[in-house]
Formats: C-alpha cells, sequence, structure tokens
C-alpha cells in the first residue's frame, strides 16, 4: 500500500477586514497536517491571521476553453456600468 | 487537432505572452512550453532543497546563537522555496512523487553550486553572500516570467532572499574584522566559492542553444552573460569593503564601460560537474534518498491514521 498524500490549496486571510486569498497548494495527509504545515510554509514571516485549507479535489474551476461562453457576454452589458447613462453636468452627487 | 490548428493555437498562445498575458495551468499550452518548464522548475525546487545540505551541516555548530537562529531559519526558508516550486510544477500534470523520482534516478539536473563542500564556517558566510547573491539575480529576473504559477512563486522567494544574503555578507563582515586567522578564512572561503559562483549564470551565451526560446517565453529576460556581468559589478566592491581579494589575477575595472572585466572561467570542472563528478555530488544524492527512504513509514503511518480517522467520522455519522 503506497498512497501519496493528497493536495491541498491554501487561503490566507493577510489581516482582519481583508478576505482569504489563494496562497499556493502543498501535500498533507490530512486536514490538521495541512493547516501546521500551511502555517510553516506560507506564515513564516507573519503573513496571515487565519488559514483555510480546502483538499483540491473538491474545487471546481471553470475551463479556461469556456471562457467566452462563460465572460464574453459580459463585454456588450456597458448599462451596467455608470458610465453608460448621460446626465447633465449640473447633477450633483450621483 | 490538426497541424494546422496546432499552428494557429501555437500563433496565439505566442502572441499573449509577447502582450505580457500570464498563462496559467488549465490554459493550453504547447507541449514544448508544458514540458521545458516542468523541466526548469523543478530543476528549480530540487536546487532549493539540495541546497538546505551545505548550509545544514553548520546548523549545530553556528558559533553562537544568533548565527544559529538565522541559518536555521535560512535553511527553512530553502525548504519553503522548494515546496512553493515544486507546487508550481505540480500545475503541469506532474506528480510529486515522479519529481522526486528524477532527481533521486539523476534524471533530473540541480544547480551544481551545491556539489561543492562546505568545510569551515567562513563557508556559511560566502554562501549567503555569494551564492545566495547570485541566486537572487536570476530569481528577480524571473519574477515577470510568462507561467502564473512560477511568477507568484518567484516574487515570494525574492521577498525572502534579501535577508539571506545579508546575512552571509554579515558573517564576512564579522570575521575581517576578526583576528588574522579569521580573515584568513573568510578569503579561503572567497577563494573556493568564487569561480562556481560564477559558474551559477551557466555557459556562455554562444553555449546555450535555448537562449532564444527561453527569451520568448521570459523564462529568460536577459543572457547567462548579461546576468554573470551584472553579478560581478556589484560583487567586487563588496569584497573591497570586506577587505578580501578575489582570486582572479585578470580581474580589472575598465571605466569605459564601467564595468569589471574577469579572466576565464574553467567550463571543464563546470561541465565535470553537470555531469556529477563534483566533489560532493554522491554525497548529496545520497543524503536526499536517504531521507526520503527513511521517511517512507512516516509518510505511510500518517496516510493510514488520517484514513482510519475519517473512517471513524463516517461511522459516527452513520
Ligand atoms: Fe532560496
Ligand atoms: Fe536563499
Amino acid at each position: 500500500m503506497k498512497k501519496e498524500w493528497p493536495l491541498w490549496e491554501v487561503f490566507v486571510r493577510s489581516k482582519n477586514g481583508l478576505e482569504h486569498r489563494h496562497f499556493g497548494s502543498l501535500h498533507a495527509a490530512d486536514a490538521e497536517m495541512a493547516l501546521e504545515n500551511a502555517r510553516d510554509v506560507y506564515t513564516r514571516r507573519n503573513e496571515g491571521v487565519s488559514i483555510w485549507v480546502v483538499e483540491s479535489k473538491y474545487i471546481t474551476a471553470s475551463n479556461p476553453e469556456d471562457h467566452g461562453e462563460l465572460f464574453e457576454p459580459a463585454q456588450d452589458k456597458v448599462y451596467r456600468h455608470p458610465t453608460f447613462y448621460n446626465l447633465p453636468d449640473e447633477v450633483k452627487h450621483m | 487537432m490538426s497541424e494546422k490548428e496546432v499552428k494557429n493555437m501555437e500563433e496565439i498562445f505566442e502572441a499573449r505572452i509577447a502582450r505580457d498575458e500570464k498563462i496559467e495551468p488549465k490554459d493550453w499550452m504547447p507541449e514544448k512550453y508544458r514540458k521545458t518548464h516542468i523541466r526548469q522548475i523543478s530543476q528549480h525546487a530540487h536546487s532549493e532543497v539540495v541546497g538546505m545540505l551545505p548550509e545544514g551541516n553548520w546548523i549545530t555548530r553556528a558559533p553562537s546563537l544568533r548565527r544559529k537562529a538565522a541559518l536555521l531559519a535560512k535553511v527553512q526558508d530553502e525548504a519553503g522555496h522548494g515546496l512553493y516550486l515544486y507546487s508550481a510544477t505540480e500545475t503541469l500534470g506532474i506528480s510529486r512523487e515522479e519529481l522526486y523520482d528524477q532527481l533521486h534516478s539523476g534524471k533530473a539536473k540541480y544547480s551544481s553550486i551545491f556539489n561543492y563542500p562546505s568545510i569551515t564556517w567562513a563557508d556559511i558566510g560566502a554562501i549567503g553572500w555569494l551564492v545566495d547573491g547570485a541566486a537572487i539575480i536570476n530569481q528577480v529576473a524571473l519574477c515577470g516570467t510568462s507561467f502564473g504559477p512560477y511568477a507568484r512563486a518567484m516574487v515570494r522567494i525574492c521577498k525572502e532572499e534579501s535577508f539571506h544574503q545579508r546575512q552571509g555578507y554579515e558573517i564576512m563582515l564579522t570575521l575581517c574584522n576578526g583576528t588574522p586567522e579569521q580573515k584568513e578564512m573568510a578569503q579561503d572561503a572567497l577563494n573556493r566559492w568564487w569561480w562556481p559562483s560564477l559558474m551559477m549564470f551557466g555557459p556562455r551565451d554562444e553555449d546555450s542553444p535555448h537562449t532564444a526560446q527561453s527569451m520568448k517565453w521570459k523564462l529568460k529576460r536577459k543572457t547567462n552573460d548579461e546576468l554573470r556581468q551584472q553579478f560581478v559589478d556589484q560583487t567586487v566592491p563588496q569584497a573591497d569593503i570586506l577587505g578580501i581579494t578575489i582570486p582572479d589575477p585578470d580581474m580589472t575595472y575598465n571605466p569605459e564601460t564601467g564595468h569589471y572585466e574577469f579572466g576565464e572561467i574553467d567550463w571543464d570542472e563546470f561541465w565535470q560537474v553537470v555531469k556529477g563528478h563534483g566533489p560532493c555530488n554522491k554525497e548529496r544524492m545520497e543524503a536526499r534518498v536517504g531521507a526520503w527512504e527513511r521517511g517512507s513509514w512516516v509518510r505511510e503511518a500518517a496516510m493510514s491514521y488520517a484514513e482510519k480517522q475519517e473512517k471513524k467520522k463516517i461511522a459516527k455519522a452513520s
């Protein structure tokens, strides 16, 4: 029986008020070890105040090949942006 | 995909890189891009990991607690660098196990500099000053490379490296301001590490056939010779401050170009070490393979413990 330790993705909140951000990945036998390793690998210099780890296999990612289908429809919807609307300069605070 | 379609995809791909767009792991990429990156990033990872060995040699014998804590932290950083880089390589579809296998079987290379022995405490100073100094020059150039995970790893690594070089230089400075014997130790370390450090930048430009391709993919921003020159120019004045002499009788400053001109590198030695005949190639591999093999029961035990816990959790829940 020889099994590689699974891969985990590491997310770190650098300080309160900021979101967790993807920092990288690592191998660990279980969640507890993944947290400990993440602390040693990614926060040796006060880079974080909170860590999330999630086994990589649980992440569903969009496929770059679907990029057009997924993201292009947003490109011609300029009316979703405030600059689309013409107002006279006299109107303030809007 | 037909040949024509592949060619078309390749053109789009090259254009993206030329526009300074990053390539991410799941994007389409030419097979050659994938292979070259697996080779280069893993080689870089192996260098970080093997690079811990010559310095690890001195942790227990560091001359003070301050030096010991710093060296320990530096070596731990190098382990971290190895891990960032292995992770980046794995995004290209190769497993960690395969990567270790390539290192252990001798199929993969690592930086030849780590095949030289660290025989005195001054070597720890020289390694930080020269070897990390040369590594920083290479790595800064890579922060803007085209493959996203590699570029991100490089940015993290560069942030951590400057302490490495400074702690090394401080060791040299202390020795050079010490007794004549201590200063002699520093000079001796410089004598032994100087030429291998220059070799870290790789063969001369005319002997490195992949430069053009690497430039296109931003795996290189400057040629080997350009980076080597940059290293020499910044290091010679640092040696002057220490009051020790670079072991190169041909070293002269050219006021017209603003560059130092240096003597011929012993390329026979370079290729000998690359081919595995350096002073410590065998010892380094034995240490790596031994650590991997001796650790195998720990990895297996941790895995079966995790599986057992998982089963218990499921049994409890049902
Ligand atoms: Fe490093
Ligand atoms: Fe370093």
